[in-house]
């Protein structure tokens, strides 16, 4: 709660909103007790008094009652109404969206489409009916912009609680017991509330103005009872020889209306989870990049197509420092497959999309470190020269082909665009170049396949589509991350051997990402093991397979059931990852290793070779004897 | 080996493109007439790649889904109406996502209340006890009660989860690929926790996964399911080692392993059937590399092959 207000406040202008708001309530709250004179009393021979004039600061009326007094009981009223309406409306039309939308089927159609019939009558139209079948009236009005309202609630509120009543803990809750209603009011209901709160504080603005316009009209309050609407209407005859009187009810509505869309709109923006998580800051084109000095080739610089040279990058979040990548270095030779392994948090995809500056900034920075592609550094270069790298130097695989190609464009489309992005060639041949290219990953009959749209492909098809756009441009690089997760293994196995048959026959070099032992087994040269945002150990596939060193290596290995050995225990790893904004001294895995030694949490701890691979440890698995001797 | 389930001709069928009021105008069977059991103790393994019916029949079996045909008999008694409440207390379920099965504004008291107090009418001084006992035996602290599920970590959210489902006391758990949306170090350590709670409360699991090295370390037997059907069933150390169904060997060589060269198992279409047009005869025909002109006109049967295994194959490996 103390954060929502914290987020509320840090939003200017609802902050002026909310204070306005609280004054005008806090004036209409004691209106009763400050001493002003009788709204009600006419006294025709001092009518039309302008303001600041003795006895009445704001002047008087058609009738000679005062304005000021007026004014205050109006605004009193008004408020009291719209917020009633608001929370007639939002009640009523809440449990009607979450009744429609929790039981479905013809429940729902059979009052969905009642609402809809009322959705269908314009809303100014439908409120005079109203009044006319009721009479005149404040309360008849009241009744008449709350109905109006309903619909507006209840489609908001039934489109939100369809998606939570198929959610796995609404299930859940079912199996615990819960009766249907239970589940409505203690499953559903907390869940939809900051909806209702939302679409609330958006819609009392509108329905004090709404209840106002029928005041206007002679069809909300009579005479001789104030409220900012018929005060309105009451000085519209004398709108041209006296102004003020129209003025002093105008300018409290709109200042009324004006702080309470602040308000809401603040309060929205507070209440939403997408808008808390920063989907309201958009991202720059590329990484920012805040580094002290650009570290220079290493030892390894000769013939690496891509050096990564202790590459830094940090997630900023509210004062917190996420360190994702603490000092990684990598080097990828042309025509060769670097498997990069590692749990989730250990900061491979981080490392991956950092070097082409794909990390969403803010939060995300890159502190430190470069990135040689060719010897040229990309951590840092100009966002057009990244941009005419993206794609045609290094391409990327993601692990959800189906929310990487745009589910509207035909997936032939996506590919010409793709390749005419870093070529100048026309449509057509773009098509040639496309179905070439759906043919080198294998699918079948790609001259019909060329115009599907992504949903009508399976998953592994639609990976296929997303290797065919990395490969369009005839790139020397493909990242590819955790490209099979998302896959079933006879379809995993096909497109790991499609990735294995481009790299072999087109000389690409391939970085691919994965928590999968096996997968990295069966594809790739080397591998680098990452851990808590570092490099743990680096080596040869086989070197590290047969005698991994580092013991987290070793033991992550031993988690992984192989097919064939039957029922069995597993072994595991007591302990969590460590949190990457809190990250111990000395060894990250320290915590969670049999083999630490006070050694280990004393220092930052190199990458050391030994034998074919480099270790980040000091006590590395197989060096018992030297340790004994 | 008593029972403790018994399926007989369970299946489902969706209506698909229902008009407002009109009939539906095409079905989809998801899962065939099928029929398995279970004895008291054991860990059935489904294995199945997406789209298979896996899910729909875990749905089915704790109530979630009223299913098409069929009937479900735990240990003995018959269970007729899709009602979770009244399976609950018999059969409970596991979720695969450990995080969005629980319920965001509620603590984690909240949540492990409300089996006990709905499925068990246990007054609130006894629940709070029998709480922690349950907390204890899964090894998470007391402390985690009065806390939020997002601020666990997808090992500890699993915990609670299974916490959840003993608390019910049922004796058989559906356990819906409980690990895959964990990492594997702690993969290791929620699968250890089932082994050890299976052994000390005499619980029967069925465990549905797509990872067939899970599936294989933890089940005594193992269904493989492929099209709403199960093609092959026998002894975990048997299915994958020595398949006999065509549609198994390929998901056993499919699987990444370790020191094995990469091939393309397969090199002919990859594409399901369409489940609005099902094929005639075996399902898998069109995959298969013994397909014979039978395969595509009728639809074999399970039908047991060796001691302990049964397949649904005209051609059979491995006998």
């Amino acid at each position: 709660m103390t954060a929502f207000f914290r987020l509320l406040a840090r939003n200017r202008l609802a902050l002026a909103g909310g204070i306005v708001l609280s004054l005008v309530v806090l004036l209409a709250l004691v209106t009763p007790l400050l001493p002003l004179a009788d709204p009600d009393v006419t006294d025709t021979s001092n009518r039309f008094r302008p303001a600041l004039s003795d006895g009445a600061l704001l002047g008087t009326d058609h009738l000679g009652r005062d304005l000021l007094s007026r004014l205050l009981w109006g605004t009193r009223l008004s408020l009291a109404v719209g917020i009633a309406a608001a929370l007639i409306a939002a009640t009523i039309g809440a449990a009607i969206g979450i009744i429609a939308g929790f039981y479905g089927g013809r429940i729902d159609n059979v009052i969905m489409r009642g609402v809809d019939m009322l959705m269908a009558f314009p809303y100014i139209l439908l409120a005079l009916a109203i009044v006319a079948a009721l009479g005149p009236g404040l309360l008849n009005a009241l009744i008449a912009v709350a109905a109006v309202n309903v619909p507006f609630f209840a489609r908001n509120i039934r489109g939100i609680t369809v998606g939570i009543a198929n959610t796995e803990f609404v299930q859940a809750a079912r199996l615990a017991g819960l009766s249907n209603p239970r589940i409505i009011l203690s499953e559903i209901l907390p869940n939809v509330v900051p909806v209702i709160v939302i679409a609330m504080s958006t819609t009392i603005g509108w329905m004090i103005l709404e209840t106002a316009g029928l005041s206007f009209l002679g069809l909300g309050s009579q005479p001789p009872q104030a409220d900012l609407g018929s005060m309105l209407g009451e000085a519209r005859s004398a709108l041209i020889t006296h102004p003020h009187t129209s003025v002093v009810p105008g300018l409290m509505i709109l200042v009324i209306v004006m702080a309470i869309n602040l308000l809401g709109d603040g309060v929205r923006d507070a209440l939403d989870p997408r808008l808390k998580s920063g989907a309201l800051s958009r991202p720059m084109a590329t990484t920012r990049v805040d580094r002290q000095s650009i570290p220079d080739h290493g030892e390894k610089s000769g013939d690496s197509l891509l050096n990564v040279r202790a590459l830094e990058t940090q997630f900023h979040v509210r004062g917190r420092v996420y360190r994702a990548v603490g000092g990684v270095d990598l080097h990828v030779e042309p025509g060769e497959c670097l498997g990069i392994i590692g749990e989730s948090g250990s900061g491979k995809s981080v490392t991956a999309l950092s070097i082409m500056g794909l990390v969403a900034s803010p939060p995300g920075v890159i502190t430190g470190g470069a990135a040689y592609l060719d010897g040229e550094d990309l951590i840092g270069a100009p966002y057009r020269r990244l941009r005419d790298m993206r794609g045609r130097r290094v391409a990327y695989i993601f692990q959800d082909p189906l929310s990487t190609l745009h589910p509207l464009y035909r997936v032939g489309d996506q590919l010409i665009e793709a390749i005419r992005a870093h070529r100048p060639i026309s449509r057509t041949e773009g098509r040639v170049r496309a179905i070439e290219l759906l043919d080198a990953v294998r699918i079948p009959n790609p001259e019909q396949r060329i115009s599907d749209y992504p949903h009508e492909m399976s998953g592994g098809m639609r990976q296929r589509v997303g290797i065919a756009m990395a490969l369009a441009n005839d790139p020397d690089i493909i990242i590819a991350d955790e490209p099979t997760t998302a896959l079933d293994v006879t379809v995993q196995a096909q497109v790991l051997s499609i990735l294995d048959d481009l790299r072999r026959s087109r000389g690409l070099a391939i970085v691919f990402i994965t928590h999968d032992f096996g997968v990295v087994a069966q594809l790739c040269d080397r591998v680098a093991v990452m851990y808590a945002g570092r490099i743990v150990e680096e080596g040869p596939m086989r070197a590290i397979l047969s005698a991994p060193r580092h013991p987290y290596t070793a033991r992550l290995m031993a988690c992984v059931p192989e097919l064939g050995g039957g029922k069995r225990r597993l072994e595991a790893i007591p302990g969590l990852p460590p949190v990457v904004d809190a990250l111990p001294e000395g060894c990250a895995f320290a915590d969670r290793c049999d083999r630490t030694r006070p050694d280990c949490r004393a220092g930052d701890i190199p990458l050391a070779p030994l034998a074919a691979q480099s270790v980040r440890c000091l006590h590395p698995v197989g060096t018992e004897q030297e340790h004994a001797s | 080996m008593t029972t403790a389930l018994r399926i007989t001709d369970l299946s489902k069928t969706f209506p698909v493109g229902r008009s407002l009021f009109g009939r539906p105008k095409a079905s989809v069977k998801a899962v065939h007439p099928l029929s398995l059991t279970v004895a008291q103790g054991e860990t059935l393994g489904i294995v199945g790649e997406s789209g298979c019916g896996k899910s729909t029949l875990a749905r089915m079996l704790v109530g979630l889904l009223e299913p098409t045909t069929g009937r479900i008999e735990i240990e003995g008694a018959a269970l007729d109406t899709a009602d979770p409440a009244v399976f609950g207390r018999r059969i409970q379920y596991v979720f695969q996502d450990p995080i969005s099965s629980l319920n965001p504004r509620k603590t984690i008291r909240q949540i492990m209340d409300a089996p006990l107090r709905h499925l068990h009418h246990m007054p609130a001084r006894d629940r709070e006890a029998r709480i922690l006992e349950i907390f204890d035996s899964v090894n998470l602290r007391a402390e985690f009660l009065s806390r939020y599920p997002h601020e666990f970590s997808g090992g500890q959210a699993q915990r609670i989860g299974i916490a959840r489902a003993l608390a019910a006391e049922a004796r058989i758990l559906i356990l819906d690929e409980p690990v895959s949306a964990l990492d594997v170090s702690v993969q290791a350590q929620v699968l250890n926790l089932l082994a050890d709670l299976r052994a000390q409360f005499g619980l029967t699991y069925l465990f549905i996964s797509h990872d067939l090295a899970v599936v294989e370390a933890v089940s005594d037997r193992i269904a493989v399911l492929y099209f709403g059907a199960v093609v092959e069933i026998g002894p975990a150390e048997e299915v994958f080692s020595a398949p006999k169904h065509p549609y198994t060997e390929l998901l056993a060589q499919s699987a990444p392993q370790v020191g094995r060269p990469l091939a393309a198992p397969e090199a002919k279409g990859t594409e399901l059937p369409d489940p609005l047009k099902p094929p005639p005869g075996c399902a898998f025909a069109n995959r298969c590399t013994r397909a014979s002109a039978r395969c595509r006109t009728e639809t074999p049967r399970l039908t047991p092959l060796g001691t302990a295994s049964q397949a649904a194959c005209f051609h059979p490996l491995n006998v």
